[in-house]
């Protein structure tokens, strides 16, 4: 299906099922939306009458149009559905855990998914043993996989550093001994950094996620310690020097935005104003009852936010300032290939969770769902019923997907978003699927800019 | 004239072949957590050529 849009005085065509971009003109742009529902002699009519162009120009312009459909560029057919499966299968290997190395906060947010830290109740702290255990069942698991990762996650991390460290001490044994490379991942609020865990972190793991809402007002209202105070100023700093000790690169300075902070631009714009060049952040998850959830109503403002971000990102590209949205990270010549664009993210097939105990469940997101809980790193899977769920689960299993221009780029969305919405993991999260929409448009626009201008994006590799 | 500019992009018919090796970093592994970003990754088949 063809997509297009206008912004930031570009007209966009999106060829959805080939991936091409086309940046056209006025006119062309009039013949494309034209094209497929009128005749020649119909669509001559209207653009000569419209932009004062003559017949020639039209058909001109219609001929290049069908050569890039020739060459399956434009109005190309979708040709992967049937393949879906067998596309999934291929990415059925073990390659990723999230370790929750602490079911524990040291902070209380009020929008945490994982129930102040402890998933429901089910607080803990992972053992060396159980963390040790977790990386051998993933190595073997992992078949001839050669790059693994390993998320060190919470609640809050650093509450365990000293377990953090003996698993990744023991991913090195294990590299050498099955010839496997692990990339570990360290989520942190911030509170406990210090010198030694930034200069550890900087040599061991690959990535660093730092969780930052913004503007101090927006961070402190909702990320706040067990006695309500803001903590701010108790990473701010600590963030700095991480950020600096990994020269401004493999990190991730993420927040979470709310009802509160509509107005997110302002956010990540804050964090580049402290000199933070790797920024990400997600519209917060939550009850539809709760206060801070975003609405529908919400999507017209929050749209007009993602594309005051790119538009300033691309000023700030001008002035050599520049900086990474991570959803506006796109790579459209060494971007994902088309298997994982149909299969997604892996939630309970390329990628499992693991709790403080060892058990096993597809995702982060779904950690104190009794239901969802498939085994433990001891027995292996043993819920086959549910993983079932996940390995047929692709972008063509969900229905409302089937008409949207952005699928490919998305395949089919987070299945946790449409659990938790629709109680369905081959539903959607509508809110979700709409900002998205607008992430990847923002995105688009920004490389048709950058290409027009010669700009070169730090995430461009 | 030509009005209409072309940019350039991964052929994805073409990256079914060799497609799915499984290298590559899983969008939860970056920066997402709670939604899903495949089209944000690099793929390292490419990164490694």
């Amino acid at each position: 299906m063809v997509h297009q849009y206008k912004m930031n005085g570009y007209n966009i065509i999106m060829d959805s099922n080939s991936g091409a971009v086309h940046s056209v003109d006025e006119m062309a742009y009039d013949i494309i939306s034209m094209y497929e529902d009128n005749s020649k002699s119909e669509i001559i009519t209207e653009i000569v009458k419209k932009h004062g162009v003559t017949k020639e120009d039209v058909l001109e312009t219609i001929s290049e149009i069908e050569g890039l459909k020739d060459e399956k560029l434009l109005f190309s057919k979708d040709p992967f559905e049937e393949a879906a499966m067998e596309f999934k299968n291929r990415q059925s290997v073990l390659k990723a855990i999230c370790l929750h190395v602490a079911h524990a906060c040291n902070m209380d947010c009020k929008y945490c998914f994982a129930g102040k830290g402890d998933y429901s109740g089910k607080s803990g702290i992972m053992s060396l043993e159980v963390g040790k255990q977790s990386l051998d069942f993933l190595v073997k698991n992992s078949g001839t996989r050669h790059n693994l990762e390993v998320d060190l996650f919470g609640g809050e991390p650093l509450l365990n550093w000293d377990v953090c460290k003996g698993i990744v001490e023991y991913g090195r044994e294990l590299e050498k001994k099955y010839d496997k490379k692990f990339n570990f991942t360290l989520t942190t609020n911030g509170i406990l950094l210090n010198d030694e865990i930034i200069e550890y972190t900087t040599k061991e793991m690959g990535n660093v996620v730092i969780s930052l809402d913004g503007r101090k007002r927006t961070h402190d209202f909702m990320r706040q310690t067990k006695d309500g105070g803001g903590t701010y100023e108790k990473i701010i700093d600590n963030f700095k020097k991480l950020a600096d000790a990994r020269e401004q690169k493999e990190y991730y300075m993420r927040g979470t935005y709310t009802a509160y902070n509509k107005d997110f631009a302002n956010d990540i714009l804050h964090m580049a104003d402290l000199g933070f060049k790797e920024t990400a952040m997600e519209p917060v998850v939550g009850p539809p009852d709760a206060d801070y959830t975003l609405k529908d109503e919400d999507v017209d403002y929050l749209c007009e936010q993602y594309e005051k971000l790119a538009l300033e990102m691309l000023k700030r590209e001008e002035k050599g300032e520049g900086f990474n949205f991570y959803h506006y990270t796109i790579d459209l010549t060494g971007g994902p290939c088309i298997v994982k664009r149909v299969s997604g993210c892996g939630v309970g097939t390329e990628y499992l969770a693991v709790t403080p105990t060892g058990d096993l469940y597809p995702c982060h997101q779904f950690v104190g769902q009794d239901d969802f809980c498939v085994g433990n790193i001891y027995e292996g899977v043993t819920n086959k019923g549910v993983i079932k769920q996940f390995e047929t689960c692709n972008v063509y299993s969900h229905k409302e997907c089937k008409d949207c221009f952005a699928k490919l780029y998305c395949a089919g969305g987070c299945a946790a978003n449409a659990y938790f919405s629709k109680g369905d993991i081959n539903e959607v999260y509508e809110l979700g699927c709409k900002l998205h929409r607008k992430r990847i448009e923002c995105a688009i626009m920004m490389k048709v800019a950058e290409e027009d201008k010669g700009l070169k994006r730090r995430s461009d590799k | 004239m030509t009005r209409i500019k072309t940019v350039s992009t991964r052929n994805l018919a073409k990256s079914a072949k060799k497609g799915g090796c499984g290298e590559c970093q899983t969008s939860c592994q970056s920066a997402s957590k709670t939604s899903c970003s495949v089209a944000n990754q690099h793929c390292e088949q490419c990164l490694n050529k």
